[in-house]
């Protein structure tokens, strides 16, 4: 103590709190003026300023209407003069001609569709007859130079949109379109259609009772199977919204992510314990099995699914595999180091019983060693579940697949919803049930301590 | 005396001999049970896949030997690929280097506000939180996909999308890190009048920095990976450039060669770097 004061150089240790003052300054500006500068950079090289206009809000906005909504199309073909009522304009969809919705009626050649706010559009034989109340009567005419819109003002407003081969209207109280070969009109109806039951089910437009009390009538209404079950089979194999399917892809998204987790941590078990300078003595195997770790998980999942689909084709196992082998480095990595970290004393004490080497291993190092393992193999079933569904979509497999084709055909968005909102479910209920499972197994304040 | 006492030490023997048959019993059918899921599971998905598994392990290496042996054949070209996927790769190093920073960033303004103690609205902890966890469940893909539609291709959307995710999974962790933080220093800003942001500031930021760092390079090491997964399914980057390589028919497989290697090269430098800084900043707890 003494010689520390009579060591004591105030100018000395004024220079050093000076030196120390100004590395903290330099940080504490020099820091965030990087992180500036590099996201300034960032967006540049991005592009962000250019976003605005290359973004097309016509497309969020199809997609948030469809997300809760859907629509009707009335239809007249023109080569062969017949008129279809189909929801969402698809064949599954189509109402049968004598059992078309009340909105839509015909009068003598013309069908007269009745649109919200008491508009209504005609298919007459002469033209196509849009009635807007606060606007007045749009009528569009085939000619000889293509396809005329009559409209009490001129210039057109800008909803409308006419050329000589295409000309459609964009109202709130509906969509018109006209072609040469057809003239549309999409009416806008809330909710999911069809979304239990297609039309040409018996159990269509019933209401909740209604089911209810069918099923469990003895009355059949499909000879040989019972209602409750011929119900269950028609929601199953709704040819719209392919629920069967869609369970199916959940499932295999999910089993992916099951083997490729489980199969790693299997793998990985054995060849920790070669890479732990604890358990082998030779520093080539150590060192080897550490490069293979580093390989396994610096080739990447995406690589991986690459390679691997070349062989086994597209599908949940090239997914699994994939999964697997990324992983096999990722736990090698983390068991190797938790073995490592466990204390010799209880591995000692079981030597001087006589325990042979599995023995040792089996009651010395597993119990010091499963809570890591468990909350880490807990922790990425949940996390690769997300993967999987990445990687389903690269390698064609899962809800990933499902999604990127339901997206790429920018058609049904209704369905692409449906399809996040399982997604987010099940991504959900994984992390629930893995945090369950970390509780029971562990207990609560162990799997804390892990991460 | 001495009979009842052995017949007693007798039984208590039987007993817990029996209970660890039983238990030895229960372990061996989880295990079997175990077993035959994944057994059962590989079998299905084995069945579900378009090729096989026993007729693809003899073709395994026929892809990577055929990439090798053009890469091989057009070596002369190889540092000229390497050079012209490099802003590719730049790209990519750099969707991930953002949406690190930025979700960090989101991140400890969501974890501060919803650890007891700390939190600003202490009543809003319960909805911080379920922000955080939706934010954790939404799959990159997902947002990346619906972006990728309305905005077009590009680093934006991926940006994004693991913007949003890291957000999440990092606040998480940052929140169990903020529990352990010591909250005298908090209470004595606090006592001298200090505001919510400087209480923050000077008293939990610098006891939980290192640990924050620690977590942020791990999570850049993952979204590197996310952010070439993604270019691959459509927005920019070196996926994006990964997939023309490889397309059939027209696909260059040196090009693809030098991606990877680009990749492979990348993925292991950030994965050394970020655990070598990890150990420094954590070991030196």
């Amino acid at each position: 103590m003494a010689m520390v004061q009579t060591a004591f150089d105030p100018s000395a240790r004024r220079r050093e709190i000076g030196r120390l003052f100004a590395r903290k300054r330099l940080i504490s500006f020099g820091v965030p003026a990087f992180i500036l500068a590099y996201l300034i950079y960032v967006f540049l090289s991005f592009d962000i300023h250019g976003l605005a206009a290359r973004a097309r809000m016509d497309n969020a906005k199809i997609l948030l209407a469809d997300a809760y909504s859907h629509k009707v199309h009335v239809t007249r073909h023109e080569r062969i003069g017949q008129v279809t009522v189909a929801i969402e304009g698809e064949n599954k969809g189509t109402y049968p001609a004598e059992a078309w919705p009340s909105w839509v009626r015909t009068e003598g050649d013309s069908t007269v569709v009745d649109l919200d706010n008491a508009a209504t559009a005609r298919f007459d034989p002469d033209a196509v007859r849009f009635d807007i109340p606060d606007f007045g009567l749009l009528e569009i005419v085939h000619s000889d130079d293509g396809i005329i819109v009559r409209s009490p003002v001129e210039p057109l407003p800008e909803w409308i949109n006419a050329s000589p081969t295409r000309v459609s209207v964009t109202r709130p109280e509906g969509r018109l379109s006209v072609t040469r070969n057809r003239a549309e009109v999409f009416r806008y109806f809330a909710g999911w259609e069809l979304f239990f039951f297609t039309l040409d089910s018996p159990f269509h437009a019933k209401s909740w009772s209604e089911l209810a009390s069918l099923a469990v009538s003895a009355e059949r209404i499909r000879p040989g199977q019972s209602n409750l079950w011929a119900m269950l089979s028609d929601f199953w194999n709704n040819a719209m919204w392919r629920h069967g399917d869609v369970a199916w892809a959940i499932f295999e998204t999910i089993l992916m992510a099951f083997l490729g987790t489980m199969g790693a941590a299997l793998a990985a078990f054995p060849l920790g314990f070669a890479a732990a300078h604890n358990f082998t003595p030779s520093r080539v195997i150590r060192f080897g099995t550490r490069r293979l770790f580093d390989f396994l998980r610096g080739v990447d999942g995406l690589i991986w699914t690459i390679v691997l689909s070349r062989a086994f084709g597209p599908g949940p196992l090239t997914g699994s595999l994939a999964i697997l082998l990324t992983d096999t480095g990722t736990f090698g990595k983390l068991f190797s180091e938790a073995i490592e970290n466990v204390d010799r004393k209880q591995i000692d004490g079981l030597r001087s019983t006589g325990a042979g080497g599995l023995q040792r291993v089996r009651f010395g190092v597993i119990p010091q060693v499963a809570p890591v393992i468990v909350s880490q193999v807990l922790y990425y079933l949940e996390s690769n579940t997300r993967s999987a569904t990445v990687i389903g979509a690269v390698v064609g497999g899962g809800i990933g697949l499902l999604l990127t084709q339901a997206i790429q055909t920018q058609k049904d968005w209704e369905e692409v919803t449906y399809y996040i909102v399982l997604t987010l479910l099940m991504v959900s209920m994984m992390d629930i049930l893995s945090g369950w499972l970390r509780g029971k197994l562990i207990g609560r304040s162990a799997s804390n301590a892990v991460h | 005396m001495t009979g009842p006492a052995t017949s007693a030490l007798g039984s208590l023997k039987a007993d817990y001999l029996a209970l660890v048959r039983r238990r030895r019993m229960y372990s061996g059918l989880i295990t079997v049970l175990f077993v035959s899921v994944l057994a059962a599971g590989f079998s299905v998905a084995d069945a579900r896949n378009a090729g096989g598994f026993w007729q693809g392990l003899p073709k395994i290496f026929d892809f990577p030997a055929e990439l090798i042996s053009e890469a091989i054949d057009k070596s002369a070209d190889l540092p000229a690929n390497l050079l012209l996927y490099l802003p590719a790769l730049i790209e990519t190093v750099n969707i991930a280097a953002v949406s690190t920073l930025v979700g960090a960033l989101l991140a400890i303004v969501l974890s501060l506000l919803s650890t007891r103690g700390l939190a600003r609205w202490p009543r809003l902890i319960p909805f911080f939180r379920r922000a955080m966890d939706v934010a954790r469940a939404v799959p990159e893909i997902v947002i990346a996909l619906v972006l990728i539609f309305v905005m077009g291709g590009g680093p934006v959307p991926a940006l994004i999308a693991i913007t949003f995710h890291s957000a999440g999974a990092l606040g998480k962790l940052f929140s169990e890190v903020n529990e352990n933080a010591d909250l005298k220093p908090v209470e004595g800003l606090a006592s001298v009048g200090a505001s919510w942001l400087q209480r923050m500031w000077l008293g939990v930021i610098p006891q939980v920095a290192p640990n924050y760092i620690s977590y942020a390079l791990l999570r850049f090491e993952i979204n590197v990976r996310a952010s070439a997964i993604l270019g691959f399914v459509g927005a920019g980057g070196i996926g994006a450039e990964l997939r023309v390589a490889i397309s059939w028919g027209t696909g260059r497989y040196d090009a693809a060669a030098a991606i990877f290697i680009l990749l492979f090269l990348t993925i292991v430098a950030i994965d050394q770097l970020s655990s070598y800084y990890r150990n420094r900043l954590v070991g030196a707890h």
